[in-house]
């Protein structure tokens, strides 16, 4: 099998070269974000260019629609589209790589872009299976922010309601939003509890970027029967580089080119030092 | 060029009547960056309410607090605070007329490539079609400090939307006539007249220069006040023309261009034209690039302008 943990940072350059590129980019979340999608996508979900019209296929929301560049990387490296496209192209003038998903893009489910609305609609995806008996699995991916939006939580009761099994979220726990820290905007250090009130099955992912702890909840979840399971994934924002990580001006961000030489040698760094594990 | 953006002007004001003006409070939702606000949350803790990202929340709290006596601010991406929290602006606003200001930063297509989730080209038509509910687009800084200012004085609701980026100044601090509710007349001409509101005012300005070159002449509106529109001067301006050019930044459908083409047929019937945005999700690039595209730049008025003129 590939070497994820290598992956994860192959396509990390991605991200900052699609950045660079297009001029713009939600940086920060897009690195928190990167291992979740790579195990996903490489690990757990049963989806490929190949299945795309499979009703049977597993099927994912990317929530926090703003990390739309690791999203398109981990497509483009799943083969939906032209990764050379889309680096060329994201962000300009005419494309259809916008900043955020856009569903007439190959591989990408739903529009998003307005945070709160990826659970619910994955709620729906999951009572659809329920009705046909189809045994895919739902994902979605929400930032920690974005838990502020009521329609989370009005989704979440209506997934243990519906007793959604087949669904399983996670939460992008970085810590982080565009106003600094989420325990000064509106806290979340009730988390667990606040899920498990809700009536879901919750797994503390420890490292939220760690390939091998985040396929282990995966594969949990899959066993946890007549109730969504929810992955709280501790991670870092702007995780690969010290220029970035755990700082809340790069939310949003093109990196400088003095910033882009750290950042990329510290990329290398990490590969090296998983090519040696 | 002019570098302060309209949303500054709005912090300005603030932070100058919050001094002494205890019930002001301003309110965001994970946005006092983009709503250039941080200083006041900075200056003002205490007059300051961070809810996070929850727009319904924030619309909800805000008539909470102005129903017991605080003048709320709520300031969040329009396309968010129009659409996502649409209800509460319709019932808990306008429909239990409480004094809240709505502040909708980053609107129409300011957002550019970042898509239709994040551009509002439909708030004035949802804002506008609620009983109760003003519809402010202002055009400069200048004239947004005004605006802000005349609506301290009065306790009702309203809706004001502003763009992200800097404006090149239309008005000056010497010079902005300012009337509540009332349109500014720019330019006064004959052959065409040119209806806009926000940042349609400046490039309808612009266009209008470039047809005097041509010995077109015509008449400019800038009419923040989309409502209580201003008829009085629709009317005025449209009786001289021979053509009428409404332009926004906004859907085709029930915005400033549908409003001013009912007073028209009703009282004047004549041509009008509306440039708006298509009602389709806009071609992905920068604002610029999109009124380039979408004849929405000064060019583009003047150039439809002059064939609906030789039309005539
Ligand atoms: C409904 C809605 N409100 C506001 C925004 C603007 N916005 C984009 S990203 C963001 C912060 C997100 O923070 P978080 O959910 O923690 O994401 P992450 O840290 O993973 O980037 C905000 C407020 C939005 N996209 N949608
Ligand atoms: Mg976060």
């Amino acid at each position: 099998m590939e070497n994820l943990k290598v992956l994860s940072y192959d396509l990390r350059e991605d991200v900052v070269d699609m950045i660079v590129e297009g001029k713009c980019g939600h940086i920060g979340g897009d690195m928190s974000v990167m291992e979740i999608l790579v195990a996903l996508y490489f690990s757990q979900m049963n989806i490929s260019p190949e299945n795309q019209n499979d009703p049977n296929r597993d099927k994912f929301v990317m929530s926090k629609g703003h990390s739309v560049e690791s999203y398109y990387a981990v497509l483009a490296e799943k083969g939906f589209f032209d990764k050379t496209d889309l680096i060329a192209n994201f962000s300009k003038f005419g494309s259809e790589y916008i900043g955020h998903p856009n569903n007439k893009i190959p591989g990408v489910e739903m529009n998003s872009g307005s945070l709160g609305h990826g659970l619910p609609v994955c709620v729906g995806m999951a009572l659809a299976g329920k009705m046909d008996a189809l045994d895919f699995r739902v994902y979605t991916v929400m930032g920690d922010g974005e838990l502020a939006e009521g329609s989370v939580w009005e989704g979440a009761m209506a997934a243990s309601h519906f007793g959604l099994d087949n669904l399983c979220a996670v939460v992008d726990r970085n810590r982080l939003q565009i106003s600094g820290d989420t325990e000064d905007v509106m806290g979340h250090d009730v988390l667990q509890d606040r899920f498990s009130s809700f009536g879901w099955h919750v797994i503390d992912v420890a490292d939220g970027n760690d390939i091998d702890q985040l396929n282990a909840a995966f594969s949990e979840a899959k066993t946890r029967k007549g109730k969504p399971t929810v992955l709280i994934a501790n991670t870092v924002k702007g995780k690969g580089s010290d220029v970035m990580e755990h700082k809340e001006n790069w939310h949003h961000r093109v990196p400088s080119t003095e910033e882009l030489k750290q950042i990329r040698k510290d990329f290398a760094l990490k590969k090296e030092a998983f090519l040696n594990e | 060029m002019n570098e302060i953006p309209n949303r500054q002007a709005i912090c300005d004001v603030l932070r100058k009547e919050a001094k002494s003006d205890k019930d002001i409070v301003v309110l965001c939702s994970d946005s006092r960056g983009s709503a250039s606000l941080t200083s006041f949350a900075n200056e003002f803790p205490k007059q300051f309410v961070e809810v996070g990202i929850a727009e319904q929340n924030l619309v909800s709290i805000s008539a909470g607090l102005a129903k017991c006596g605080k003048k709320p601010f709520a300031a969040s991406p329009a396309s968010f605070l129009s659409t996502r929290s649409f209800e509460q602006c319709k019932v808990d606003v306008a429909y239990s007329d409480t004094n809240v200001t709505l502040i909708g930063i980053s609107g129409g297509v300011s957002y550019g490539a970042l898509g239709m989730s994040h551009h509002s080209a439909q708030d004035i038509a949802g804002m506008a079609a609620i009983p109760n509910m003003r519809v402010y687009l202002p055009s400069d800084r200048f004239q947004t400090a005004k605006l802000i200012k005349a609506l301290l004085l009065d306790e009702k609701p309203a809706y004001l939307r502003v763009g992200r980026n800097p404006v090149a100044d239309i008005y000056s601090a010497a010079d902005c006539p300012f009337e509540m509710d009332r349109a500014t007349v720019l330019l006064e001409g004959s052959d065409v007249a040119i209806i806009a509101c926000g940042e349609m005012v400046q490039p309808s300005l612009v266009a209008s220069q470039m047809l005097a070159e041509k010995d077109i002449s015509a008449t400019v509106l800038d009419m923040y006040c989309v409502k209580p529109l201003d008829i009085e001067a629709i009317l005025k301006a449209a009786e001289k023309a021979k053509v009428v050019i409404t332009v926004e930044e906004h859907s085709p459908f029930g915005g400033l261009g549908s409003m001013v083409s009912q007073v028209i047929a009703q009282n004047c019937p004549k041509k009008v034209v509306n440039l708006t945005l298509p009602d389709a999700p806009v071609i992905t690039g920068t604002s610029k690039e999109v009124f380039a595209y979408y004849g929405l730049d000064a060019e583009g008025i003047a150039n439809k302008a002059i064939v609906l003129l030789e039309d005539e």
